[in-house]
C-alpha cells in the first residue's frame, strides 16, 4: 500500500472512533432534558432607538465593553463610533478601503479594529488626539471576515485564506497562525476565560483552538452549509453556531457533539449573525430574511422576533450588562431593542 | 484562488442623490477554493498532498483522544447554568422604564 493509502485508511479508522466515542455519550436530547423546564417568557422586545447615520450597508458592529458605546462597519467606507444611550456619533473614521467586512473594539476601548476585502486589518487609536491609525496588519492572503482584540495589545483575525491569526500590536507582527480549516474562515468568537477561540468556517464546521499553542482541540461537524456566525455560550462551556443552511446549532464542548438544534421548516434564509442574552437562555439570530429571531436556547423553540429592517440582519450584539441587543442591517440602519 | 460571485442588483440614489457604486453589487465573496482542493486531492498524490494528510491524520488523533462527558450531564449543567443566571438577564427578566438607558425619556411638565 502507498504511504497516501495508508495514511486514508487511517484518517478513516479515526473519524469513525470519533464518532463511535460521541455516540457512546449520547446518552439523551437537551430537548429531553430540558422539557421539566418552564418555558421562556414570550419575549416581546420594542426597538428603542434607531441609529442613523450610514449611508450603504452595514457589515459589522461590536460594543465596547463599556456597554454604552459601539463600533458598526459600513462599505459607505466609515467607521462609526456611536453613544447608544444619546444616539449621537462620537468618531467617524473613514477607511482606507470601503469594502470592509467587519470591526471591532478593544476591551479598553482605545483601539477599533476593521478589514475586508484589502486583505487586511487596519487598527485605529481612537483615543488619541485625532483618530490615527496605529497598525495596518498585512499578511493574510485572503478577505478579512471577523476580528477581535483580547487587549490592546493582541488581537485575534479570522480569514477567507481559511486560517486564522493571533497579532502583536506592540509589533505588528503574526504571533501564532492557526491552520486547520479547509474553507474560508468567517467568524471567530474569544472564550470567557480567555484560553481558547472558537472559528466557523465555509467548510461547515467549527474548530475550538488553544490561543496560545496554536492547536486545534476540537472540531465541530453538523452544519451543511458554510458557518457564518458563532458565539460562545456565557458559562464558556458551549457554542452556538449560525449556518447558511438555514439553522443554528449548539455544540457542547465537553460532550464534543451538537446537543441542540435551532430550525424551523418554514425558515428558508441563512443567518448571518448570532448572540446571546447574559444568561444564554436568549439566542438572538439574523437571517437574510431581514429579520432576527430569538430562541430559547434550552427547548429550542422560537419564543420572539425582532422585525423592522428592511433588508438583511447582518450583525447582532448584546452588551456585556445584557441591557439590550443591537441589529446591523443592510439597510443601513442600527437598532437597539429591548 | 478568490473567484468572486458578482451580482448586479438595481442601484438608487440616496436621499442626497448619492450613489455607492458597492451598493450596487451583491459580493458572493466567498472563494471557491473548497472545491479546488478536493479536485486536487483526487489526482496523483504529489508530495504536497502526503504532507496534507500527515497532517490531517495528526489532528485527527488529536480530536480522538480527548476526554468527553455524558450528553444528560452537559445538558444538565447548561440548564443549571441558566437557571442561576436568569434572575440577572435583563432582557429575559424585563427593565422597569426608569432603568432603561436605551428608553427616551420624556419630558415631564410640573404644572
Amino acid at each position: 500500500m502507498g504511504e497516501m493509502d495508508t495514511l486514508k485508511k487511517e484518517a478513516d479508522g479515526l473519524k469513525a472512533q470519533i464518532e463511535a466515542a460521541r455516540k457512546a455519550v449520547n446518552d439523551t436530547t437537551m430537548a429531553a432534558v430540558a422539557s421539566g423546564v418552564a418555558a421562556a417568557p414570550r419575549v416581546q422586545l420594542k426597538n428603542r432607538k434607531t441609529l442613523k447615520g450610514h449611508l450603504a450597508k452595514i457589515y459589522g458592529l461590536h460594543w465596547s465593553a463599556d456597554n454604552r458605546h459601539m463600533v458598526s462597519a459600513s462599505q459607505d467606507g466609515k467607521l462609526l463610533i456611536w453613544d447608544t444611550y444619546t444616539g449621537n456619533k462620537v468618531y467617524a473614521i473613514p477607511l482606507k478601503s470601503s469594502w470592509v467586512m467587519s470591526c471591532s473594539m478593544a476591551p479598553s476601548g482605545n483601539l477599533v479594529a476593521s478589514g475586508g476585502l484589502d486583505n487586511m486589518c487596519t487598527v485605529v487609536n481612537i483615543k488619541a488626539a485625532s483618530p490615527k491609525t496605529l497598525r495596518e496588519l498585512d499578511a493574510h492572503e485572503g478577505y478579512l471576515s471577523h476580528s477581535r482584540f483580547l487587549s490592546d495589545t493582541e488581537l485575534l483575525t479570522a480569514s477567507g485564506d481559511t486560517t486564522c491569526c493571533l497579532w502583536d500590536l506592540e509589533t505588528g507582527k503574526q504571533k501564532v497562525i492557526y491552520k486547520s480549516h479547509v474553507g474560508d474562515c468567517m467568524c471567530l468568537a474569544v472564550s470567557p476565560d480567555q484560553n481558547t477561540f472558537i472559528s466557523g468556517a465555509c467548510d461547515s464546521t467549527a474548530k475550538l483552538w488553544d490561543i496560545r499553542d496554536g492547536g486545534c482541540k476540537q472540531t465541530f461537524i453538523g452544519h451543511t452549509s458554510d458557518i457564518n456566525a458563532i458565539a460562545f455560550y456565557p458559562s464558556g462551556t458551549a457554542v452556538i453556531t449560525g449556518s447558511d443552511d438555514c439553522t443554528l446549532k449548539m455544540y457542547d464542548l465537553r460532550a464534543d457533539q451538537e446537543v441542540n438544534g435551532y430550525q424551523d421548516a418554514a425558515l428558508n434564509a441563512g443567518v448571518t449573525s448570532v448572540s446571546l442574552s447574559s444568561s444564554g437562555r436568549l439566542i438572538f439570530a439574523g437571517y437574510d430574511n431581514f429579520n432576527c429571531n430569538i430562541w430559547d436556547s434550552l427547548k429550542a423553540e422560537k419564543v420572539g422576533v425582532l422585525s423592522g429592517h428592511d433588508n438583511r440582519v447582518s450583525c447582532i450584539g448584546v452588551p456585556d450588562d445584557g441591557l439590550g441587543v443591537c441589529t446591523g442591517s443592510w439597510d443601513s440602519f442600527l437598532k437597539i431593542w429591548n | 484562488m478568490l473567484v468572486v460571485g458578482i451580482r448586479l442588483e438595481a442601484c438608487q440614489p440616496d436621499s442626497l442623490g448619492q450613489v455607492f457604486p458597492q451598493d450596487s453589487i451583491r459580493l458572493d465573496f466567498k472563494s471557491l477554493t473548497s472545491g479546488v482542493e478536493a479536485k486536487m486531492s483526487s489526482k496523483m498524490p504529489s508530495s504536497n498532498n502526503i504532507a496534507q494528510a500527515r497532517r490531517t491524520v495528526q489532528q485527527l488523533r488529536i480530536e480522538a483522544s480527548i476526554e468527553r462527558i455524558k450528553v444528560s450531564k452537559a445538558s444538565a449543567d447548561l440548564m443549571h447554568y441558566c437557571g442561576e443566571h436568569a434572575k440577572y438577564d435583563p432582557l429575559l427578566m424585563g427593565i422597569p422604564a426608569s432603568e432603561n438607558p436605551f428608553k427616551d425619556k420624556k419630558p415631564c411638565t410640573i404644572l
